[in-house]
Parts: structure tokens; sequence; C-alpha cells
């Protein structure tokens, strides 16, 4: 670099400018080749921007403190975002009236199958308590899992990245398992898709049928909240009954 | 546009109070979310500019995660030691998961059309 681009650069790097662009570009260059995948779920738009992300911070040495403080004005609207998903829920307030029981035992069943084989898994396998603590809130949607990661004192960094992991996995997998299930219904589909695999798995069952994804987006809901409303309770007693 | 998103920092705010108020462990904007729905189903309406901005926040979720998912430079070492139970915990219990609220929803609406039937 020549002295001028050297001046530039050192200016750059100490504004929240950089970060706060570099994350914008990047998710516009993965929103492209996502739509270039035709929208195939294992090109997932978040997982290409971090990835190419974390490429640009490698090469230019540039840690993630630094990144973060442009970055975090495009992490503060995770907050407004978790308030704004009251109006999605809302728009599905007919038809959680009519089958609210069956849906209420379908989301405690699978919303404690979730967080607790996720848990037993993890632990079986020699994870650590704050790895434990991480995993366990995985799959709801991203700001509730941070949210309820840093309650139980794991890491919500590490949470984001397990919760996206998450919603992969769910997305590619969702058609499979049903097929092996018999499961023809696309409420029934689309329910269990957004209890295990929230806005990413809701994202996916919307391109099956509008009932599917209607009914995700009504799981995804009603699992974050949930979630946040008992893993804080239930994860310190089991963990203090294992042993971590 | 402004008018819906200080409503929504203002559920935020009062959520995030809520939370450190009463020393819940349960986030402020997850009780923001809630006070909100409950508003809406008491009013019986939402009004369109708050549905605007709600859709426009919702549309780019994605890019909200961006950030956070960046944070996976600071857990290398982590998820080079611990690789297979995180990795293991993720796929199995998203799969048994799905499984298992399909299998029951499915069980519980039978029940219940049988009954009605």
């Amino acid at each position: 670099m020549n002295p001028r681009l050297d001046e530039i650069w050192v200016y750059l790097s100490t504004t929240p400018l950089l970060g706060l662009t570099l994350t914008l570009v990047a998710y516009q260059c993965a929103w492209w080749l996502y739509r270039r995948a035709g929208f195939h779920p294992a090109a997932n738009p978040v997982m290409i921007a971090v990835a190419i992300l974390v490429g640009v911070l490698s090469l230019t040495g540039t840690d993630y403190q630094t990144y973060f403080d442009g970055a975090q004005f495009v992490h503060f609207l995770l907050g407004p975002a978790t308030v704004a998903l009251a109006i999605p829920l809302y728009a599905q307030l007919p038809r959680l009236k009519a089958m609210l029981l069956p849906l209420a035992g379908a989301l405690l069943a699978g919303s404690l199958t979730a967080a607790l084989s996720a848990f037993a898994i993890g632990a079986a396998l020699g994870a650590s308590t704050q790895s434990l603590m991480s995993l366990a809130p995985k799959s709801v949607t991203t700001p509730i899992a941070m949210g309820v990661a840093e309650s139980l004192g794991g890491l919500p960094s590490l949470t984001a990245v397990l919760v996206i992991i998450t919603g992969i996995l769910g997305a590619v997998g969702a058609r499979g398992l049903f097929a092996v299930l018999r499961i023809d219904d696309h409420a029934v589909r689309g329910f269990a898709t957004g209890v295990a695999a929230h806005g990413i798995g809701t994202a996916r069952a919307f391109q099956v049928s509008e009932q599917c994804g209607a009914f995700a987006a009504l799981a995804m809901g009603l699992n974050g909240l949930l979630t946040a409303l008992s893993l804080p309770y239930i994860l310190p007693w089991l963990a203090r009954l294992t042993g971590h | 546009m402004i008018g819906a998103l200080t409503l929504l920092l203002v559920y935020q705010l009062v959520g995030e109070v809520i939370a450190r108020g009463l020393d819940l462990p349960v986030p402020g904007p997850v009780i923001g979310m809630l006070l909100l729905f409950l508003t809406l189903v008491v009013r019986g309406r939402v009004d369109a500019e708050l549905r605007g901005t709600a859709n426009g926040l919702l549309q780019h979720l994605s890019l909200l995660f961006v950030p956070a998912g960046t944070g996976i430079m600071l857990h290398y070492q982590r998820l080079a030691d611990e690789w297979l139970p995180l990795l293991a915990g993720v796929l199995g219990s998203t799969l048994l998961a799905m499984a298992v609220t399909a299998l029951v929803l499915r069980v519980l609406s039978r029940k219940r059309a049988g009954e009605e039937g």
C-alpha cells in the first residue's frame, strides 16, 4: 500500500462506517448467490454472508470487536424485530383459536424435545457446560435464542451460529423426514418445521405451500415464546441434576 | 414508519424494564412481543403503518443475524474442540423435535376430529 492508502485505511478501520457497510455488502452478495441457487436451503444467505465477512476480516487482520463496533447498528435491530413478531403471530389468531389444544400439546412436546435432546446428546458426547447452555435454545429464532443463552450463562454469539446451522439442517431434512413418517398434511408439516427449525424452516415452508408456511410462522412464534419462558427455569435445574 | 418504529422500541423498552425490574430470566424484547400481542388482541386490529414496518423488519430478518453469526470467529477453538457434541446435538435434536411435533399434532387432531365427528 502507498502511504496515502495506508492513511485512509487507518482512518476507516477506526470508524463504525466500515463494519456497517461491510455487513450490508456481504449480505447483498450472499442474497445474490442465494437467488442464483434458486433459493436452495443449502445456499443460506446468512451462512454465505458470515463466510464472506470472516474471510475479509481474517485477511485484513481486523478483530471481531472492531468490526462489531460498526455492525452493532444492524445487530441492535434484532430487539425491535423480536417485538414485531407479535404482528404475524396476531395474524394467525383465528387458526390458533380453532386448533388450540392439539397445537398446544404438539408445541409443548416438540419444544421440550428440541431443547432437552440437544442438551442430552451434547452432554453425552462431552460438551462443556457453557456449550450446552448455548446449544439448548438453538431451535428458536435468533434474537430469542441469544437472549435465552445469555440469561443461562451461555455464549450468545455461539448460539447464533448454532441456530443458523439448526435452521439449515431442518430446512434440508424436513422433506425426507416427513416422507419416512408418512405425514402429508401441510398444516402438520409446517407446524413441526416451525417448532424445530424457526425462521429458516419457515422460509422453506412458505415455498412448499401457503398453509405450510402460515403454520410454520405460528409455530416459530409460539416456540420462541414458550422456550423463552420455560428454559431459563428448566435448564439450571437440569444442569444441577447432571452435574454441569 | 417512524411512528411504528417508536411503538416497537417503546414496547421493547417496557419489556426490558419489566425483565430487569422483576429480575425475570426472559429476554426483554420477548416480553415486549407478548405485550404487543396482547395489545393487538384487545384492540382487535393492526394498523397499516405498523404492519408495513413490521413486514419491512421481518423481511430482512436474515440480515440482522449476520453480525452475531460472524462472532463464530471468536469460537474457532471451541468449535475445533467440541464439534462432535455440538453438531450431533443440533442434528439429532432438530430431527427428533420435528418428528415428535408432527406425530403428536397428528394424533391429537385426529382424536379431536374423532370426538367431534
